[in-house]
């Protein structure tokens, strides 16, 4: 093949198509090959490990599969209802919708807020930045550990406690306390501690996207910076605001490590008094071997994903569309 | 004057409240730095203490001594793990992502759906489904049960292809025309001249990998196919906690990737930056 390449530029240019044909690989072939080698990697890794393990799911779901992973028997809807039917189940999905509706608009504006702070210091944003974006090279369980058995554990020499104790405050179990629910202090500021950074990230990106003729022209009105910010700012971040919403939404409605490393006792697993869907499917499926229900329950988390995404582009669909 | 007083005083006030915020996010990895250090009375004191009382090594000896919990080997397969994964899933995906974009052959478009359809699928349906199948070929408790589903990443294909597309053609042809095939355009000209991208998402890849939990959960069954997240998840369904090995642990787990991410900061961020906006 590189017997071409010693020939002088020249005499291969004008007649490209005749004589190297016959020698070697056409240029469709060689095009062909190098594309199939190129994309073969990563075509059999996704087939295997996606398509055919999703298709494979689809048709446990819809059969007998207890202690197997082979299709068994076919029994329609049957692992669907029982699901459904199951109040732990229903509470676990009660449960990641609360979660999803504080989560998210908490660390949407907390990251908003801080990218606008951060892009308008002259000096320092590169400290500051680096501050907000170190925890998310933790871990979801390590942080886990971190809130659990320091920040917020129950003994007054918890970092909570003690700096409630400056105040006055008693000593206070937050993971245990159920009503009122303290423990979603824990979660929330736990999440929002590892993954604001991240979108702050984001929404620095789009701030410095945003022309500056816009902002010396509210300047020229007399805006301030609130009504800068609703009028240049908010608006020019629309995009980036929508695509950051649907990350936000899905990471929560999936969300398990955390809620496993706090909530899970070694016992049963699925049987914690605050777990996800995905706990209790871990339970239904690894430690009670029902992969049959499990994985209905995997299609059935998948289907409140695709609803809420879907109701998220119809929302901010029509906002637009008022515009 | 008037206007200058009034940015003076307005970037006070947002030093003031971004240095406030900094300590809050800083403040997790001192308490954690100290507790490693202290003694269970230490810790558990009702009076705050800012420092322990010696920097004492026993706790990470402790941690690594306990033969229930082999932690030593649970590093090593975090490790082994997240070094083989960052390289081999971004290069993959740097390989199928210049086909996409560069090589127009039948069929091209078909492949790309078939990549990107799978970003459609949350992870949510697909930790079942991949069990059922890595499982049904043996690999529980085995290191390519752990490694091999994190190795092929469409997203990283997506964003390949992206940057690949915006590559100056001049220097493929010439390549093409120094007599390179195609294959050897990729590896003697493409790939050098994407390693700033392969930094960035490789770097994100490693945090990934290294941080991941929900499948080395399911694949890992055996405290020897334990990764570290799973060896420091296990110290709070023991029935007694061991506060100051707990807290070392978690310490071992979080400084080496904290560590890497100062030094590949631009990556990280630039990766990000991409990552996200093109989602």
């Amino acid at each position: 093949m590189t017997v071409t390449g010693t020939r002088p530029l020249d005499q291969a240019r004008p007649a490209p198509a005749a004589t190297p044909r016959r020698r070697r690989l056409s240029e469709r072939q060689s095009k062909a090959l190098a594309f199939a080698v190129l994309t073969a990697p990563m075509l059999i890794g996704l087939g295997v490990f996606r398509y055919v393990a999703i298709a494979w799911s689809f048709l446990l779901s819809f059969s007998e599969a207890r202690r197997t992973i082979s299709l068994g028997d076919w029994v329609g809807l049957a692992n669907y209802r029982q699901l459904l039917g199951d109040e732990r189940f229903r509470d676990s999905l009660t449960m990641i919708v609360l979660f999803t509706a504080l989560i998210v608009p908490v660390t949407f504006a907390a990251s908003l807020g801080l990218a606008v702070l951060v892009n308008r210091i002259r000096r320092g944003r590169a400290f500051f930045r680096t501050a907000f974006l170190l925890p998310a090279a933790v871990s979801y369980v390590a942080a886990a550990m971190l809130w659990k058995m320091a920040l917020f554990s129950g003994v007054p020499s918890g970092l909570a406690n003690t700096l409630g104790a400056l105040f006055g405050a008693e000593a206070t179990p937050w993971i245990q306390t159920t009503s009122p629910p303290l423990y979603w202090i824990v979660l929330v500021t736990l999440r929002l501690w590892l993954q604001v950074g991240l979108y702050m990230i984001l929404f620095i990106a789009g701030l410095q996207s945003v022309p500056p003729q816009l902002y010396e022209a509210a300047a020229l009105d007399g805006a301030g910076p609130w009504r800068t910010f609703r009028s240049v700012t908010f608006p020019m971040l629309r995009s980036t605001s929508v695509a950051i919403l649907l990350l936000m939404l899905i990471a929560a409605l999936q969300a398990f490590d955390e809620f496993y490393a706090i909530f899970s006792t070694g016992a049963s697993l699925g049987s914690e008094p605050v777990r996800t869907p995905l706990m209790h499917l871990y339970g239904v499926a690894l430690q009670d071997q029902d992969y049959g229900v499990g994985s209905a329950g995997a299609f059935l988390l998948t289907l409140l994903i695709v609803l809420v995404t879907l109701l998220q582009g119809r929302i901010l669909g029509f906002a637009r569309n008022k515009d | 004057m008037n206007r200058y007083r009034g940015t003076l005083a307005g970037s006070l006030a947002t030093y003031t409240i971004l240095c406030l915020l900094a300590v809050v996010f800083l403040v997790p990895f001192y308490v954690l730095l100290r507790n490693a250090f202290m003694t269970t009375p230490e810790i558990t004191a009702t009076d705050w203490h800012w420092l322990p009382s010696a920097l004492r090594g026993d706790n990470f000896t402790a941690l690594f001594d306990n033969p229930e919990r082999p932690f030593g080997r649970s590093l090593v397969n975090s490790l082994v793990i997240a070094v083989i994964t960052a390289p081999v899933s971004t290069l993959l995906a740097s390989m199928a992502g210049y086909a996409l974009a560069r090589i127009a052959v039948p069929g091209r478009g078909v492949v790309l759906a078939l990549i990107v359809g799978t970003l459609m699928i949350p992870q949510a349906v697909t930790f079942l489904p991949t069990f059922v199948v890595v499982g049904s070929m043996g690999g529980v408790n085995t290191m390519w049960g752990l490694l091999a589903p994190g190795l092929f990443n469409a997203f990283a294909v997506v964003l390949f292809r992206s940057f690949y597309v915006s590559f100056p053609a001049e220097i493929e042809e010439a390549g093409r025309l120094d007599g390179l095939s195609h294959l050897g355009v990729y590896g003697r000209i493409i790939l050098p001249n994407s390693l700033t991208m392969i930094a960035s998402l490789g770097a994100l890849s490693f945090i990934e990998a290294w941080n991941s939990f929900l499948w080395p959960l399911m694949i890992g069954q055996d405290p020897n196919s334990w990764t570290v997240q799973i060896a420091l998840s296990s110290f709070l369904t023991s029935q007694t906690v061991d506060l100051p090995e707990l807290f070392a642990g978690t310490a071992v787990a979080i400084l080496p990737l904290v560590v890497m991410f100062l030094v590949a900061q631009r990556h990280i961020v630039q990766g990000i930056a991409m990552s996200g906006l093109k989602s």
